[in-house]
């Protein structure tokens, strides 16, 4: 009994302590990255990964009581409202006319998408034939492996 | 255990804090007022824990409800500049009714 009692506390030592280490990576992610885009990406951290590794901490302490359930509620309602949250905010931010920073890298590479896309077009017209005289070979083979299994 | 969340968690509201004062957008501040509302409900249900008093949760699940409805009433105001019922001219250019 003592042994699951200390089982039981480490457990809760241990989300407790990851997670105000996420709270502590989210918060600091928030006021560090350039870009209002990936700010959202480091406040979502610690809404998601912070509030459930504290509150399982935090209901491991309680056990079995009015308090867990209480625990469990908070939980329920941040885990449903935090993303709505976050995706209010984006939304509207996103319909003010607000985008990503352009020269940093956290744009959506719309030049270097279409040279990509060029050779690989190329390789695409190469390979279509290929592929073309592979499947009905694939499909022989499988016929000809199907007709000696059969006979097998 | 909770001294040390605590902790965590005050340096970590600094720090959403700072983000607040210093947002240089509209929605910068909106999300770090979210995320410090949500560190704040963490807070307050670990505080209560520290003293003893884990009745505090209630207070901590009022203040998730508050922290919700006004970020979304933030949003809502700044987008139609009201609150309740839109005023004929930005409901005209919005949803052209």
């Amino acid at each position: 009994m003592s042994a699951l009692d200390m089982f039981i506390e480490g457990l809760s030592w241990v989300f407790i302590v990851s997670g105000s280490f996420f709270a502590i990576v989210g918060a600091f992610g928030s006021l560090r990255f350039p870009d209002f885009w990936s700010r959202l990406h480091a406040a979502s951290i610690s809404e998601s990964a912070g509030v459930i590794l504290l509150l399982v901490g935090m209901a491991l302490q309680a056990g079995l009581t009015l308090i867990t359930v209480k625990l469990l509620i908070i939980g329920i309602f941040l885990f449903i409202t935090g993303p709505t949250a976050t995706h209010a905010v984006a939304n509207a931010a996103y319909v003010t006319g607000l985008r990503p920073k352009e020269g940093t890298g956290l744009e959506a590479p719309k030049e270097t998408s279409t040279k990509t896309e060029k050779p690989k077009s190329k390789v695409k017209v190469k390979s279509k034939p290929a592929t073309k005289r592979r499947k009905p070979s694939a499909n022989g083979k499988t016929r000809a492996n199907g007709t000696t299994r059969s006979k097998g | 255990m909770f001294a040390v969340a605590a902790i965590g968690l005050f340096i970590a509201m600094l720090l959403v804090l700072i983000r607040l004062y210093s947002g240089p957008t509209l929605y910068d501040r909106v999300l770090a007022v979210n995320s410090f509302g949500t560190h704040t409900v963490l807070f307050i249900g670990v505080l209560g824990f520290l003293n003893g008093r884990p009745d505090f949760l209630d207070i901590a699940l009022l203040y998730a409800l508050i922290n919700f409805v006004g970020t979304i009433a933030i949003l809502k105001y700044f987008r139609y500049r009201a609150i309740g019922d839109m005023s004929p001219v930005t409901r005209k250019k919005e949803t052209g009714l």
